[in-house]
């Protein structure tokens, strides 16, 4: 067992783990923190990714104490503490974004890192390629597009 | 029509917990003293098992238990079952091979579980997996389903000859062979509907709790009808008896017809809770899930098409071999016999249709209903015969499609449906518009000025769903009836729970079925509550697959409703101390006729419970009604697919760049939850179309066994879709509701195949047309261009 440190959504966390911990496992099943998946186990459906020191990332193929010392973000870190929904969560319900909800929080993670990266203003050209790491069973990923971009736009409000 | 009522794209009511990360899978539940099974798994498609070592597994750390299929067999667990009798052409029952959950003496599929390890850890379950030692004596394997009833193929079950499962057959062979004789033309087609992985993303899971103190077993699992689990592990498997055994389904990722079967797994940790007496979680990983989930499809067919110089339709025959895998699963056998050549009519008015269907074993995983189950393989066949014959014979496809479409209503196929209602016209037209099919030979040319070559192709589908009258099944061979159930509780402060039969993975039913409870009781959409998924909650229900829970389990919350109101009125009558014929109730409102005395739905809700108004000689207290609804018809959702697509002359690639889908699902409650739901089907379709497929080495293993190697489309490879609707109403349910979850994974792979064979000119490609199936193709039917 090795002891690891990080903070996760805020809060600074540690833990007792095996050196083969995912950090996925780590939050899953030492916090307790449920929201982040496990769709595919080789890093092609993205259901896990969550935000290392604000860059996303696939917390299935990512060591518990590579994160030693860094700041997690999860989808259970989004909303503001007061409940305010972060407008890409809110833009995934009104576009109708999800429909089994087990893609959708890596889906928003990973949108989160597309606005980064490109911007706020985001054609469906770029959502689309740039949504290469995700994948979704249910939505034809129609909604999922529109709701990306009206949540990048939201974001610069 | 209200903010949230019926036709309302009302926002969802689950969502919140979804994009908050507070959803509750399987997986996310754990239950106090938890442990972990890990299978172990057979690396060979076929061999006998001559011995297995559990002893150096047992001392590794963590490890609780280790059990194999010899201690499943001494505690009499009882093997999975296929519930759906399917009779061959000589009368003879089919025949379904032992399915132990685990194999205790021969193996029939890579994947099939020898042992289970169950230990405190999942990395302690999995290195002590690999400690257990299996003898193996590797056999001979067999894959390829138009090869297993050949002679000299390895036998897969002992007493099962060549294989064969069942030889069924439907319809008319001698009318059939008459109007082939004297056709005009005949068009043929050699036909292979590829294997498809329905891969949900979420994996199946089954956390399994014994309480030693009442003797009470709990299964949470991934099931779209836990009901039907705990009937078949009760009754079949005899794991407990019904009353002793609750089944859970919380939130489902997805399901798309896989988690309809109960599997091993499930019965696995509940024996082995039970044995352990601690609670026991297996969560399948994703290689897991390639190897051990249902499959999807996998037909083998030689179809042919008779017209007339008119090109009118004569007839129409099918030989068919579907591969069901080395198990028979829970309702494979129904999925290509009458989810499948009951549709050979398609949207066409044919004379005579038959259709015969062997079904095989063979050394790969077993084979159930994927999204559509049958009815995309029937679409297939006629939608690429009708296209094909209508190139050869210089006809335009829509045109052909319009001399043949069914036009009066009801019809009588020749292969058992009575198509109900529908207009076939209306959403080919419709779709035309919208796709401009006017302007694509405009198109056409922009596009091979960019080398392309650009295709279009429809699809005029048709599909049964709304599964299905009790008493028509049962005389098909279902073993279990398809009605649904659903209780309304009015509690006394006016708010509603909706206890319902049906189960929700990804469909809305929490948002679509409280508007309608909303619309019809005239009270807000927020006081609603849908609950479902919990057998300990909800009486009893058959579940959601095949379009159902719209015109099958709404219809059963109208038909309790209906009850609310009868009982309602007789309250309000003691209320406002009217004559009970004299109440009427309109937006939420009980009012006497022709005065001004009302009473609202809460002070009668409340009232019923109360008593205070009538004695318990003249009215029972409270309002709680139950309604189990049996349909009286299948439902019959058509409508037209329109694919527009680019074939890259260099490389092949195909580009999706328009899809149009116009369909007719009768009534709509939430136009924003239907247009999701035509989304996702279709994207299934493409995916089935273009990349997936399900591919097993001549020894048995799975060459496609993961998200890297099984392609599934992702956001770029899809265009942004334009749907339309048309409606008419299912006269056979009290909302005139069709269904609408398969229809998109039903219509597209025929649109997109015709639309490739239109661009590169070929009569036929195989499915999935890859960028260099389609260079291979391009290749023979173009100059060649590309190096």
């Amino acid at each position: 067992m090795a002891s690891v440190s990080m903070t996760v959504n805020g809060k600074a966390v540690t833990g007792d783990v095996e050196p083969r911990t995912l950090l996925v496992q780590f939050l899953r099943e030492n916090l307790r923190l449920t929201g982040t998946h496990v769709g595919c186990d080789t890093s092609q459906c993205g259901a896990c990714i969550i935000h290392i020191d604000g860059i996303a990332a696939k917390a299935c193929t990512t060591l518990a104490l590579q994160c030693e010392g860094a700041k997690i973000t999860t989808i259970e870190g989004l909303a503001e503490p007061g409940g305010k929904l972060h407008p890409m969560q809110e833009a995934f319900r009104e576009h109708h974004g999800l429909q089994c909800g087990y893609c959708t929080p890596g889906m928003i993670m990973s949108a989160l890192d597309i606005v980064r990266r490109n911007g706020n203003n985001l054609d469906e050209h770029t959502i689309r390629d740039q949504l290469d790491g995700n994948i979704c069973r249910c939505t034809g990923y129609h909604n999922i597009v529109k709701a990306i971009e009206a949540g990048a736009k939201a974001m610069a409000k | 029509m209200s903010a949230t009522g019926i036709g309302a794209p009302v926002r969802r009511k689950e969502d919140f917990r979804f994009i908050t990360g507070q959803g509750q899978y399987t997986d996310d539940v754990t239950r106090p003293g938890e442990t972990r099974a890990v299978f172990v798994r057979s690396p060979h498609a076929h061999a006998k098992i001559k011995s297995i070592d559990v002893s150096a597994a047992r001392k590794m750390p963590g490890v609780i238990d280790v059990l194999t299929g010899a201690q499943l067999a001494t505690d009499k667990i009882g093997n999975l079952i296929c519930g759906w009798m399917i009779h061959s052409k000589d009368g003879s029952p089919m025949k379904m091979a032992a399915h132990p959950a685990l194999a205790a003496t021969k193996v029939n599929c890579v994947g099939d579980a020898v042992a289970v390890v169950i230990a405190e850890t999942i990395a302690q379950g999995k290195d002590a997996a690999e400690k257990v030692k299996v003898d193996y004596e590797v056999l001979p394997a067999v894959v390829d389903p138009a090869k297993a009833q050949a002679k000299g193929a390895p036998q897969i079950h002992p007493d099962i000859e060549n294989n064969t499962i069942y030889q069924w057959h439907l319809g008319e062979k001698k009318d059939v062979d008459a109007a082939f004789a004297a056709a005009k033309h005949v068009t043929k087609l050699d036909i292979v509907n590829n294997r498809l992985v329905p891969n949900a993303m979420e994996p199946r899971a089954a956390l399994a709790d014994y309480d030693a103190g009442t003797d009470n077993l709990t299964l949470w699992n991934t099931s779209q009808n836990p009901h039907v689990a705990r009937l078949v592990i009760s009754a079949f498997i005899g794991m407990a008896p019904e009353h002793k055994l609750r089944v859970i389904a919380p939130d489902v990722g997805g399901g798309f017809g896989s988690k309809i079967f109960i599997y091993p797994e499930e019965v696995v940790c509940l024996w082995a809770s039970r044995k352990v007496k601690r609670p026991v979680k297996w969560t399948s990983d994703r290689s897991e899930a390639f190897l051990t989930d249902a499959h999807g499809r996998d037909h083998v067919t030689h179809a042919e098409m008779a017209l007339d110089a008119n090109g009118k339709i004569l007839a129409l025959r099918a030989k068919t071999i579907a591969n069901l895998g080395a198990y028979m699963s829970t309702f494979s056998s129904s999925v290509p016999t009458y989810l499948y050549a009951t549709l050979l009519s398609g949207q066409y008015n044919i004379p005579s249709i038959y259709c015969e269907v062997d079904a095989v074993y063979t050394n790969t995983a077993p084979v159930d209903a994927y999204r559509g189950a049958g009815r995309p393989e029937a679409t297939f066949v006629v939608e690429r015969l009708v296209e094909v014959a209508a190139r050869q014979m210089g006809i335009d496809p829509a045109d052909l499609r319009r001399r043949n479409f069914i036009t009066a209503f009801p019809h009588q196929t020749p292969v058992i449906m009575a198509y109900d209602a529908g207009d076939y016209n209306a959403s080919l037209k419709k779709a035309m518009e919208i796709a401009d099919v006017k302007g694509f030979a405009k198109r056409k040319r922009e596009a091979a000025r960019r080398g392309k070559l650009r295709g279009l192709g429809y699809s005029t589908y048709i599909e049964a769903c709304g599964i299905a009258p009790s008493q028509a099944v049962g005389s098909l061979g279902a073993g279990v009836g398809l009605w649904e159930s659903a209780e309304v509780r009015v509690n006394p402060t006016g708010s509603v729970e909706v206890l319902t039969g049906s189960h929700a993975h990804g469909q809305g039913h929490e948002t679509t079925f409280a508007q309608l409870v909303s619309e019809r009781l005239g009270i807000p959409f927020e006081n609603v509550s849908i609950v479902h998924g919990d057998t300990d909650k909800v009486q009893f229900g058959m579940g959601t697959y095949g379009s159902r829970s719209g015109a099958v389990g709404m219809s059963a919350i109208v038909k309790a409703l209906d009850k609310i109101e009868i009982k309602a009125k007789k309250v309000a009558a003691f209320m406002l101390e009217a004559a009970e014929g004299d109440i009427e109730f309109k937006d939420g409102k009980f009012t006497v006729a022709g005065t001004d005395k009302s009473a609202a739905f809460g002070d009668v809700a409340l009232n019923a419970y109360i008593a205070h108004k009538f004695t318990g000689a003249e009215l029972e207290p409270g309002l709680k009604e139950t309604s189990f609804y049996d349909p009286t018809n299948f439902t019959f959702p058509a409508g037209c697919h329109i694919c527009e697509l680019d074939v890259d002359i260099e490389t092949g690639r195909v580009d999706i760049v328009n899809w149009t889908a116009v369909d007719d699902f009768g009534t709509i409650i939430n136009p924003m939850i239907v247009e999701g739901q035509v989304h996702g089907g279709i994207a299934q379709g493409v995916g089935q179309a273009l990349m997936e497929g399900a591919f097993y080495d001549a020894a048995g293993q799975l060459v496609t066994g993961s998200m890297m190697d099984y392609t599934m489309p992702r956001a770029h490879d899809l265009p942004s879709f334009h749907v339309g609707l048309t409606e008419t109403k299912a006269p056979s349910n009290p909302l005139g509701m069709k269904g609408c979850g398969e229809a998109g994974a039903i219509a597209s792979p025929a649109a997109v195949i015709n639309a490739i064979t239109d661009a590169i000119g070929t009569e036929h490609i195989a499915m999935p047309a890859t960028a260099n199936a389609v260079w291979a193709a391009l290749q023979k039917s173009q100059a060649p261009k590309a190096a």
